[in-house]
């Protein structure tokens, strides 16, 4: 690594021609990061041969100000401000082709308030620079001066509590299954048995929108009979996310307007439609008491691999700058990618107020929130009540858990899965309270509430052996104590 | 206030059958209550009368336990005390230990003392005096209330007085929630003596009485020392003759307090020293100086002066300076 | 007639679907409150309709509790005063960014759950409005228990 690598100044800087990106500004080894700074850390796998500087000295420079030859134009402005700075690069522990690269950009090269030019930045050209085998973006931090620009979540974790009187729990839900085909009324068939049964929320899946099968106003209606049904059988609030998941925006507000004068608490969106889309969804979230719930549909196809693309946890703080109240991030024991470490550390970004470095868990910055509100983490796949005390251990009581095929395909019936489940989920946060060993105790305190509760013993006895034991492929570059060389 | 059966007592007893054997010595180590003994000891001059009662009571209480893991009661014992004394002979400290001795051998949950005098929980006006006592007692649950000067709760000259109503609570409470609080209520003998006279519910529901004697001379000299080593100063040798002057005079003057006399006169004393330290500002200190309390330091005191008491050493001593002066 | 939920009653609160607490477990929920620093208050109502936010407040929260047997005295005063209603603990958390209540779960229940009557109003084209009623609330207030 060519740590010495000196900028050039003065007239040579501007000699017509090409310079390599570190001589030209782009890395700066003595800058240190200013408190109005943002910061991103690339994961950066130079070509053979292209000096790991180097490489992140382009990283810095195709994210920023540079082009691949000097010109003269740069000039004309106030030039070494807006240049982006690569100020430290460390080799990833436990590879050889692998460095992390701390860039640091200044506020003024962005847009107040605006993820889409946040990213069209930092993500804009440079993954696709050819003197990199791979790039990817690990994470970003946020001064407090940029956090303030964004609104953030409409409704944040304690309003929605508050707003539907559930507190000291997680919530429940269930994804409705098949997720297509099923008729309006079929459909509201689940929600309904599923709500009265005991879950909090039923939601759609990230495909449902309006199909042959189903058309959206159909659906929507049907799935308010159901939950206000379900609010007159329990005294519960009940909700059921409506994906207004659309082509256009004009015709997602359309759905959104529906869905808020059938009197809906919560509506639905896929990540697929976009930054800017998100923000505009949650801006009337906002104006219309509405809860926003993000499905990030689409996001492993750059998430998971390790080398190359964008870490979740830098969606997350995409997410609660651009203003969602639920975001699903991962079950750690479900059917879907999830190491521990990693997951927890996106959940801290969703739900906590300052986010100290944590390298363990993949905090590379601490980032403080500025009282945005919280993003509720919503955990969905492959996860049943037997697996209770761990999803409580993993995930905490801020979460959504959905059990989808764990309510729907419970041998008894909905009804019986959703009891199952909240079951599972009251005598797990009791024993959890009394200060139990809940973890370690958790199959038998299960066992002890399936004596006196049917549903819950079927639901043990039918997936009980149900586990999803695969190799995390986004795992932590850090041991549990190392800290990153210098 | 609720006549609700009482909360079980959060250190559950292991029995024991009817053939088992106990090792008193071995319980008792177990308990850990000598070191709270010993604290009581250290911190507290004198007192013999009063710390041999505190021991007893400490036994009859691991004895009790025993008694209860054989089955031979079941019943929590009353535990409420009475602690009687003039002012500064040490009852708030020992109701401290005592918390901690009743806490080690399981008897309150927490073991923390809620110290309280009659404003913290009588009224001024109708429906003011039931919350205001009840929020205390909840906060001393778990741990012991200390009721100090208690019988200004009850004032028979005034009718409306809502006194009375605080103390119906907690006399409920006492008999009601036995394992939840302790009661101590503190105050001069004869005060109390008449309380209970006019309150014998009040005297029925407590079980130890433990008499706080006046320190003497001896004691209190003590007592100033142990004082002052706590803050980091010393007497030089006439002081020391000063300060033993000092204390046979001012027990005879009005408003002896005990211990807290021999604290303001030392506070006092302090704020001499600083006063003629500062005085003579152009010569340097040395440790020696900050640390040594000198006789003048005791002499200028009215005490000495004209057999009068000094004024509160909180406001200063302007009053002592003129008088130099003069 | 009960509710028709499967565990026949109002189902609001942290543990509405196990047994009835007993006031031993009621007491260790308390601890784990009071452990977490939070304010406890003990609230009645004798209409449980789910945006019936605020119900009566049986004295003012309790703050500075070290032991929860003074929490469990006030419960046994509510139930003792109000036998027939709802009572519930709530647990508040006065941490900033939280400011809000941690915990909530019923500890009294009337001796009857009548529950609720769904209205639909035909509104335009097929859209129906909802409202719900508590069965509980019919009496005038004056005549409620």
């Amino acid at each position: 690594m060519d740590k010495g690598a000196k900028t050039v100044t003065g007239k040579d800087r501007y000699k017509s021609g090409v310079m390599e990106y570190r001589k030209m500004g782009y890395w700066e080894p003595d800058y240190e990061p200013k408190d109005t700074d943002i910061i991103a850390m690339f994961r950066i796998s130079p070509q053979d041969g292209v000096d790991p500087i180097e490489a992140a000295a382009a990283v810095a420079g195709e994210s920023s100000t540079a082009t691949w030859t000097v010109v003269w134009t740069d000039r004309l402005t106030a030039s070494e401000k807006y240049r982006a700075k690569a100020y430290r690069v460390d080799p990833v522990p436990n590879s050889d082709d692998q460095y992390f690269a701390y860039i640091a950009y200044d506020l003024d090269l962005f847009e107040p308030g605006s993820i889409a030019n946040l990213t069209a930045s930092i993500i804009g050209n440079v993954f696709g620079f050819k003197p990199l085998k791979a790039l990817r973006l690990e994470d970003m931090r946020f001064p407090v001066a940029y956090v303030k620009t964004f609104d953030g979540p409409a409704t944040g974790i304690v309003v929605e509590r508050e707003r539907l009187d559930k507190f000291g729990r997680p919530l429940l839900g269930a994804t409705v299954k098949p997720k297509l085909g099923l008729s309006g009324r079929n459909y509201g068939r689940v929600v309904y048995e599923a709500l009265k049964g005991g879950l909090d929320f039923t939601k759609d899946d990230e495909n449902i929108n309006s199909q042959p099968f189903m058309h959206w106003r159909d659906r929507f209606l049907y799935c308010m009979e159901a939950v206000n049904k379900a609010e007159a059988a329990t005294g519960e609030l009940k909700g059921t996310y409506l994906n207004v998941t659309a082509g256009t925006m004009e015709e997602m507000y359309k759905r959104a307007e529906f869905a808020k004068e059938l009197g809906s608490c919560i509506i639905m969106i896929d990540l697929v439609i976009g930054y800017t889309a998100i923000q505009s969804m949650s801006k009337w979230a906002r104006d219309n008491d509405m809860i926003l719930h993000l499905h990030r549909a689409g996001h492993g196809t750059y998430t998971r691999q390790k080398t190359h693309g964008i870490s979740f946890r830098v969606i997350a703080k995409w997410m609660r700058l651009a203003g969602v109240d639920h975001l699903h991030g991962g079950t750690v024991v479900g059917k879907l990618e999830g190491d521990p470490a990693m997951t927890r550390g996106w959940y801290d970004y969703m739900r906590e107020e300052y986010n100290p470095t944590n390298y363990e868990n993949g905090v590379f910055f601490d980032q403080d929130w500025a009282s945005l509100n919280k993003v509720m983490p919503v955990a969905s796949g492959g996860i049943h009540a037997g697996q209770m005390h761990q999803l409580i251990q993993h995930l905490g009581e801020d979460v959504v858990l959905q059990f989808g095929g764990g309510t729907i395909g419970h041998p008894d019936g909905i009804e019986a899965g959703a009891v199952a489940n909240r079951v599972a989920l009251e005598c797990m946060i009791q024993a959890r309270n009394e200060g139990r060993d809940y973890v370690n105790e958790g199959p038998e305190i299960l066992n002890a509430a399936a004596k006196w509760c049917s549903p819950l013993k079927a639901a043990l006895s039918t997936w009980k052996d149900v586990t999803f034991n695969y190799e995390s492929t986004d795992t932590s570059d850090f041991a549990p104590t190392a800290t990153p060389s210098n | 206030m609720s006549d609700t059966e009482t909360t079980e007592n959060e250190v559950d007893i292991e029995k024991l059958p009817d053939d088992a054997a106990v090792d008193l010595q071995a319980e008792f180590e177990k308990s850990q209550v000598q070191e709270v003994l010993d604290k009581l000891d250290n911190e507290l001059v004198g007192l013999v009368p009063v710390k041999t009662r505190i021991k007893e009571i400490a036994a009859l209480l691991l004895v009790d336990r025993l008694r209860r893991r054989f089955s031979l009661t079941s019943e929590t014992p009353t535990l409420h005390m009475n602690f009687t004394g003039n002012p500064g002979t040490g009852k708030t400290t020992v109701a401290l230990r005592m918390a901690e001795i009743l806490h080690r051998l399981g008897y309150v949950r927490e073991g923390h003392l809620v110290s309280v005098t009659r404003d913290d929980l009588v009224g001024q006006y109708i429906g003011h005096t039931a919350p205001k006592t009840k929020a205390i007692i909840k906060k001393a649950m778990g741990g012991v209330l200390f009721i100090d000067e208690a019988y200004y709760l009850y004032k028979p000259e005034n009718e409306r007085d809502y006194g009375g109503e605080s103390i119906e609570i907690l006399l409920q409470v006492m008999e009601n929630h036995r394992d939840d609080l302790v009661v101590i209520l503190a105050g001069y003998k004869d005060k109390m003596d008449k309380f209970f006279e006019s309150n014998p519910g009040m005297r029925s529901r407590i079980a130890h009485h433990l008499d706080f004697p006046d320190y003497t001379a001896d004691e209190l000299e003590q007592i100033a020392d142990l004082m002052l080593a706590e803050q980091s100063y010393q007497l030089s040798d006439c002081a020391r003759q000063a300060l033993s002057e000092y204390i046979p005079i001012r027990m005879q003057l009005s408003h002896f307090a005990n211990a807290r006399s021999i604290r303001n006169a030392l506070d006092r004393a302090r704020l001499r020293q600083a006063n003629r330290l500062f005085a003579s500002r152009d010569k340097e200190l040395k440790k020696e100086d900050l640390i040594t309390l000198t006789e003048a330091d005791f002499r200028a005191s009215r005490v000495f002066l004209d057999g009068k008491l000094d004024g509160d050493p909180a406001d200063g001593i302007m009053n002592d300076m003129n008088f130099n002066e003069n | 007639m009960a509710m028709p939920n499967p565990a026949k009653r109002v189902t609001q609160g942290q543990f509405s679907f196990l047994p009835d607490l007993t006031d031993e477990q009621i007491l260790a929920q308390i601890k784990y409150a009071l452990k977490n620093d939070w304010a406890v208050n003990v609230e009645y109502t004798d209409d449980p309709h789910p945006r019936n936010t605020y119900w009566e407040m049986f004295g003012l929260p309790m703050f500075d509790l070290k032991d929860p047997a003074g929490i469990l005295m006030e419960i046994n005063e509510c139930r003792k005063t109000f036998p027939d209603m709802y009572i519930r603990v709530t647990a508040f958390d006065n941490t900033h960014g939280w400011e809000a209540p941690r915990m909530s779960y019923i500890v009294n229940r009337p001796s009857s759950e009548p529950g609720f009557r769904l209205h639909r109003q035909n509104r335009e084209g097929r859209n129906i409005g909802y409202s719900i009623d508590s069965y509980a609330a019919d009496k005038p207030e004056g005549e409620r228990p």
